[in-house]
């Protein structure tokens, strides 16, 4: 059971990232939970509904209300992706995925950033000190900016002794970056780890000087995978041909999987953007110390 | 057959026909990417240990294990020795093949003995022990730890972290597959 104390925590952050983005203009939405069209995402498995689906991430309505015309969007709501359950991951969490129209991959990283800044400035967390610090197992991760940027390649010739694209080839980079790669990031400041393999950002645009990446970032803290973000692909044709890699894979490995049709179809209205998702739990148990996940949920989906 | 979605700390799996314990174990999955389960197993012959990272496709055997419930009689040195309750045939177990499980072995309990190949390897505890708290500090009130727990010891040695409100002299029911606190108990 949640002691009161934890679940004040989770209430004031919630209010806290709710200020934040209602003082920069940002628009709150709540979006179906519940769809009849997925992103296909080889790595994420869906819960099945009925003849619908319960949402993994809110990207594809947020998007449509891009092309809608609502060029700063953010949303705080519940996402559910089958088999996942761990020290950092619950079958059914909460995100906080935000959107701004004209930007790129860029200007979000240094928004990530003021953002976690302006929460710890609220100061009331137990994890962390006066001076701008966030304690995590006996150290001392630095919180002032300017944060860390690390490509992909540079990582894993760094921490893994081996070119990001071979270990793709060798079908090893996840197992790397898990075992070899994350345990070194973010604990003097946070890192952002961008330009992944194109292949590995299904929905991020190409980066102009080198087009076999893509503009995708991750934010680490603390060794601790935060958010993930993206300078958003806008072109239906790529988009529609990076899926079909997407859908190919998870028929692969034996799941259904269909072409998102209707949110293609209105790709082309949504203007450039830069969008973001943010593990809420996780920067909760960074805030407020906590060892594993379950900790800082009011109720664990896994255990009742 | 289990599958790597099956793997976590306590399962035991058949690989190259000798049976191994997961003694350690770890669900990752980086963003976008795919699903790893990292594991640390220990043979439950040789005692070796190595570590392993599993994905979803992975598949392992169970292993042949033969089960008796046996009670516990008492330890001496590094020995544990139980006794078939219905043979009264007595056989021992060292410190090192029932690693953490010494933690809530009370004499006299019964538990289920594993065998494989006619030699004893293993016991299986029951889910939840109750034991007695045989020292509990105070709560230091305005702890700024971030927690809501103190550390109590349990008759057996064992220490772990329990609400303030649990004084010595107090049973608590414990899970023993997490080792971790449920409730106090009234017997």
């Amino acid at each position: 059971m949640l002691p009161p104390r934890r679940l004040q925590q989770r209430s004031r952050l919630l209010q806290a990232v709710r200020s934040f983005f209602l003082s920069r203009q940002y628009l709150e939405v709540d979006t179906p939970v519940l769809l009849s069209e997925l992103i296909p995402e080889s790595q994420i498995v869906p819960y099945r509904c009925e003849e619908r689906f319960l949402q993994t991430s809110p990207e594809l309505c947020m998007k449509l209300l891009l092309a809608r015309g609502c060029p700063r969007l953010f949303q705080i709501c519940h996402c559910f992706r089958k088999g996942e359950a761990g020290r950092y991951h619950r079958s059914e969490f909460t995100m906080l995925e935000w959107y701004h129209a004209g930007w790129g991959y860029g200007e979000l990283m240094a928004e990530v950033e003021e953002l976690v800044q302006a929460l710890a400035r609220e100061g009331d967390f137990p994890a962390l000190d006066d001076g701008g610090g966030l304690r995590r197992q006996g150290r001392q991760v630095d919180l002032q900016s300017p944060w860390e940027r690390l490509t992909v390649d540079e990582a894993f010739r760094r921490y893994a002794g081996i070119p990001a694209r071979a270990a793709l080839a060798d079908d090893r980079f996840d197992e790397l970056l898990v075992t070899r790669v994350e345990p070194h990031l973010g604990w003097q400041r946070p890192v952002f780890l961008c330009d992944y393999p194109v292949e590995l950002g299904s929905l991020a645009r190409r980066k102009a000087e080198d087009p076999q990446l893509a503009e995708r970032f991750e934010l680490y803290i603390a060794g601790i995978e935060l958010a993930n973000g993206f300078s958003e692909l806008t072109d239906p044709a790529e988009q529609e041909e990076r899926f079909a890699g997407e859908i190919r894979a998870i028929r692969a490995a034996g799941r259904p999987a269909a072409m998102p049709h209707r949110f293609l179809d209105t790709l082309a209205a949504m203007p450039e953007t830069a969008g973001i998702a943010l593990g809420f739990d996780r920067l909760l148990m960074l805030l407020s110390g906590a060892d594993r996940i379950a900790e800082v949920l009011a109720l664990d989906p896994e255990s009742w | 057959m289990y599958s790597a979605s099956d793997l976590r700390k306590g399962l035991k799996v058949q690989i190259d026909g000798e049976p191994y314990i997961i003694i350690e174990f770890e669900f990752s999955k980086p963003g976008k990417g795919q699903a790893l389960y990292r594991t640390k197993m220990r043979n439950m012959i040789t005692g070796n240990q190595f570590t392993q990272t599993y994905r979803s496709n992975d598949k392992f055997e169970k292993p042949d294990l033969e089960e008796r419930t046996m009670q516990f009689l008492y330890s001496q040195d590094n020995e544990y020795h139980f006794m078939d309750t219905s043979s009264y045939e007595q056989i021992f177990l060292t410190r090192e093949q029932l690693g953490d499980n010494v933690n809530f072995l009370v004499d006299n309990m019964e538990v289920q003995v594993l065998f494989f190949d006619n030699r004893p390897i293993d016991i299986s505890l029951p889910i939840f022990v109750n034991l007695e708290v045989t020292r509990a500090d105070p709560w230091v009130k305005g702890d700024t730890s971030g927690t809501d727990t103190k550390p109590v010891t349990v008759e057996t040695g064992y220490r772990l972290q329990v609400p303030p409100f649990v004084n010595q002299g107090d049973r608590i029911q414990i899970d023993t597959r997490t080792g971790e606190y449920i409730t106090r108990v009234k017997e």
